[in-house]
C-alpha cells in the first residue's frame, strides 16, 4: 500500500540506492536530477499527443459534428498519425533566409514551454525543483517564447512572416503585464514566490479570494497563448499563416505542439494558482491523488480556453490591444491596490475573506459603470459627424 | 575544480564571446541575438552567485523586454535590418589603445587586492533574501526614498520617451 | 549554487535535445529536393515585389516603452509582495504609492494618445 501511496518515492530511493553502491555521491545526484528532468519532460511531451485529440473532439462537438473517428478507436491514434504525416514532409528552407534563427526558432519555442513544467508541483513532495523565485521564472521563461515569434517572422525574409511576427510579439508583450501584475495577488496572498508554498497556502482556494484577479489572469493568458479570440497572429485570412508561415513539416510540428503544450500549461497555472493546484481530499496522505486533482482542474482550465475558443469571435488588433491597456491593466492595478491594503487591514482576522470579496465585486461594478460611461462617450462621438455632402445625379 | 568553477568558466567563455561576437558582427539583428546571449549568460552568473531573484530579474526585463526593445529599434531605424552595417571605422586604432591600457589597469588593481582567491560566503540555510531584499526595499531606515525615487525615475523615463517617440499629430 | 538551479540546468540542455530528435528523423525519412521555385518567398502565389522589408510603424515601439516601464515596475514590487508579513501598514502605503505614480504615467499615457493603433 505504501508504494502506491508514493510511488515516485518508493522509485526514486530505490534506484538512488542501487547508485550510491556504484558511484560516488555528487555522480548519483547528478544522475538522479537527470532522471527527473527526462521524467518531467517526457510527461511534458506525451502528454501533447493526449491533448491534441482532445482538443479536436471537443472543439467538433462545439461545432455539432464528430470530429476524427478514424484513426483507431474513437480517433486516438489521430495525432499519431499527424505526426507521422508531418514527419515525411519536406523541410523547405526559403532561400535568403536566415538559417541558424529559422532553425533555433521552433526548438526555442518548445524549449520555453518544457521549462515551466519544472516548477510545477504535481503532488506534496513531487516537484521538479522548488525554486523559491518560481512564479517569477515562469514569467522570464515566457519571455523566450516571445523571442522565438521574434526569431521565426524575422528570419523567414517573408514580408507577411515579419509583419505578423511584429503583430504577434505586440500583442503577447501587451498581455505580459496585466499577467505578472495578477500574478503578484497570489504572490501577496501566499506570502512568497515558491510554488509549493503557493499550494501549501491556499486552504482557502484564491479563486475565491481574489476572483476578478484570477479571470483576469485567465484572460491574459489566452492572450499569451495567441487563442481565440486573440489568434489574429494564425488569422488564415488576414496574413496567411503570421510568423510561421515559412515553416515545412517537423519545425511546424513543433510550433503546433509547443501551442497546444501551452495551453494546456496556462490550464495548470490557473489551477496552481487560482484553483488550490493538487489541494482535494486526502491528497496530503496519497500523493497519487494529488496528480489526479490537480490534472482534473488543469483540464477544467484547458476546457475554459477551449470553450471560450469555439465560443468567441476573433477580435481586431486595435480594440483588443486597448482592451489590455486601458482596461485590463488599470483593472488589475487596482486590485493588487486593494487585496494589499485589505490583506494588511485585516491581518489575521477572519473578517478577510468577507472583505477580500466585497472589495472585488466593487471595483467590478465601478469599472462595469465606469466602461459603460466611456464607450457611451465614445459612440456619442461617433455618431455625431458632420454632414457630408449630398451625392448629386450626374 | 569544481564542478561550480566548471561551470562557471564555461558560461563566462560563452559570455565573453557572444558580447565579442555582437560588437563585431556588422548585421545589426544577428548583433542583437548575441546581445541576448550575454544577457542569459549573466543570469547564470548570478545564479552561480546565489541569487537567484536577480537572475529571474535579469531573464524577464532584459531579454524579455530591453533585447526586444532593440531588435524593434534596430528594426525601425533601418532601412533594411539584413543589410550589413559598416563594424569597424577610422577610429580603430584608438580604440585598441585605449581597450588595451583600460584592461591592464583592471588587470593591475584586480592583482593588488588581497582577496581575490577568498571564496564568498555562503548564506545560512534558512535565510530568504527575497523576503529581506522586500523588506529592506520599503523600510524607512532602509531603501524606501531611492524605491520612490526610482518609481520618479521610471515615470519620467516613460514620459520622456513618449514625448520622443510618439507620432506627430499632423500625419493622423 | 543549489541543487534546484542544477536541475534547471540540466533541464535547458535535455528540453533543448527532445524537439530536436524529431527534427532530425525527418531529416533522414523527409524527401529533400529543392529548387528554386519551391523556395522562394511565400505570398499568397504571386511573386514578390522588391525587397523584404516592412513600414515598420513606430507604434510597435511605444508599445514595446511601455511594457518595459511595467515589467521593471513589477520586478520592484515581487519583493514587496514576497516581504508582505514583515512590513508594517506604512510600508504597504509606500508600495502603493509606488503603483500610483506609475498609474500616473499610463495615465499620461493614455491622454496623450500612446496606446492608440492609429
Amino acid at each position: 500500500m505504501s508504494f502506491f501511496q508514493d510511488p515516485v518515492g518508493a522509485i526514486s530511493a530505490l534506484i538512488s540506492n542501487f547508485l550510491y553502491t556504484l558511484l560516488p555521491q555528487a555522480w548519483t545526484a547528478l544522475i538522479m536530477t537527470l532522471l527527473g528532468v527526462v521524467a518531467v519532460s517526457s510527461f511534458g511531451l506525451i502528454i501533447v499527443i493526449f491533448l491534441i485529440w482532445v482538443e479536436r473532439k471537443i472543439a467538433a462537438r462545439f461545432q455539432d459534428r464528430l470530429g476524427p473517428n478514424r484513426a483507431g478507436p474513437y480517433g486516438l491514434l489521430q495525432t499519431f498519425a499527424d505526426m507521422v504525416k508531418l514527419v515525411t514532409k519536406e523541410d523547405v528552407i526559403p532561400a535568403k533566409a536566415d538559417r541558424l534563427a529559422f532553425n533555433i526558432a521552433p526548438i526555442l519555442s518548445v524549449v520555453a514551454v518544457l521549462l515551466i513544467w519544472a516548477v510545477v508541483p504535481f503532488a506534496p513532495g513531487w516537484i521538479g525543483t522548488d525554486l523559491n523565485v518560481g512564479v517569477l521564472y515562469i514569467a522570464a521563461v515566457g519571455s523566450f517564447g516571445i523571442l522565438s515569434v521574434l526569431m521565426a517572422g524575422w528570419s523567414s525574409n517573408n514580408k507577411y512572416a515579419l509583419l505578423g511576427a511584429f503583430r504577434a510579439v505586440a500583442q503577447l508583450i501587451s498581455y505580459e503585464v496585466p499577467m505578472l501584475i495578477t500574478l503578484m495577488v497570489p504572490v501577496l496572498l501566499a506570502r512568497g514566490m515558491g510554488m509549493v508554498d503557493m499550494v501549501k497556502d491556499q486552504t482557502v482556494w484564491f479563486i475565491v479570494l481574489a476572483p476578478v484577479s484570477g479571470i483576469i489572469f485567465l484572460v491574459s493568458s489566452i492572450a499569451e497563448i495567441g487563442r481565440t479570440p486573440f489568434d489574429l497572429l494564425e488569422a488564415e485570412s488576414e496574413i496567411v499563416a503570421g510568423y510561421h508561415t515559412e515553416y515545412t513539416g517537423m519545425k511546424f510540428g513543433m510550433f503546433f505542439a509547443a501551442e497546444f503544450l501551452h495551453a494546456f500549461t496556462v490550464g495548470v497555472l490557473f489551477a496552481i494558482f487560482f484553483l488550490g493546484g493538487w489541494r482535494g481530499p486526502g491528497a496530503e496522505a496519497t500523493p497519487l491523488l494529488g496528480v489526479i486533482y490537480l490534472m482534473l482542474k488543469g483540464f477544467f482550465g484547458y476546457f475554459i480556453v477551449m470553450w471560450v475558443r469555439s465560443t468567441l469571435p476573433r477580435i481586431r488588433i486595435d480594440h483588443m490591444l486597448a482592451l489590455n491597456w486601458k482596461f485590463l491593466t488599470p483593472l488589475s492595478l487596482a486590485l493588487l491596490i486593494l487585496t494589499a491594503i485589505v490583506e494588511k487591514v485585516f491581518e489575521g482576522n477572519a473578517w478577510r475573506v468577507p472583505a477580500l470579496l466585497i472589495g472585488n465585486a466593487l471595483i467590478l461594478i465601478v469599472s462595469y459603470y465606469f466602461t459603460r460611461a466611456i464607450s457611451r462617450r465614445v459612440t456619442k462621438e461617433r455618431v455625431t459627424f458632420k454632414k457630408r455632402p449630398v451625392a448629386k445625379p450626374a | 575544480m569544481t564542478a561550480e568553477q566548471g561551470v562557471f568558466l564555461f558560461i563566462g567563455f560563452v559570455t565573453l564571446f557572444s558580447a565579442y561576437t555582437m560588437v563585431t558582427r556588422s548585421n545589426l539583428v544577428h548583433a542583437a541575438l548575441f546581445l541576448i546571449v550575454a544577457l542569459f549568460g549573466v543570469a547564470v552568473i548570478f545564479v552561480l552567485l546565489d541569487a537567484g531573484f536577480l537572475a529571474v530579474v535579469q531573464v524577464l526585463v532584459y531579454i524579455g523586454a530591453i533585447a526586444i526593445l532593440m531588435i524593434f529599434a534596430v528594426m525601425l531605424t533601418q532601412d533594411n535590418a539584413s543589410r550589413d552595417q559598416e563594424s569597424m571605422n577610422i577610429n580603430y586604432g584608438w580604440a585598441v589603445l585605449l581597450s588595451a591600457l583600460f584592461a591592464f589597469a583592471l588587470i593591475v588593481m584586480l592583482g593588488q587586492w588581497q582577496d581575490i582567491g577568498a571564496m564568498a560566503p555562503t548564506l545560512d540555510a534558512g535565510r530568504d533574501t527575497v523576503v529581506e531584499l522586500g523588506s529592506a526595499l520599503v523600510s524607512p531606515d532602509g531603501y524606501v526614498i531611492p524605491f520612490e525615487v526610482a518609481s520618479v525615475l521610471l515615470l519620467a523615463a516613460l514620459i520622456g520617451a513618449l514625448v520622443v517617440a510618439r507620432p506627430q499629430k499632423k500625419g493622423k | 549554487m543549489q541543487n534546484t538551479w542544477l536541475f534547471i540546468g540540466v533541464f535547458i540542455a535535455i528540453a533543448g535535445v527532445f524537439p530536436l530528435l524529431p527534427i532530425v528523423v525527418a531529416r533522414f525519412i523527409a524527401p529533400h529536393k529543392p529548387n528554386p521555385i519551391k523556395l522562394e518567398t511565400y505570398e499568397c502565389g504571386m511573386e514578390t515585389v522588391g525587397e523584404t522589408w516592412v513600414q515598420f510603424k513606430v507604434q510597435y515601439y511605444i508599445y514595446a516603452l511601455v511594457f518595459l516601464v511595467f515589467d521593471i515596475e513589477t520586478a520592484f514590487l515581487f519583493p514587496w509582495a514576497v516581504a508582505f508579513d514583515a512590513l508594517p501598514l506604512f510600508a504597504v502605503i509606500e508600495g502603493v504609492i509606488f503603483i500610483l505614480i506609475l498609474v500616473g504615467g499610463l495615465m499620461y499615457a493614455w491622454r496623450k494618445g500612446a496606446l492608440e493603433w492609429s
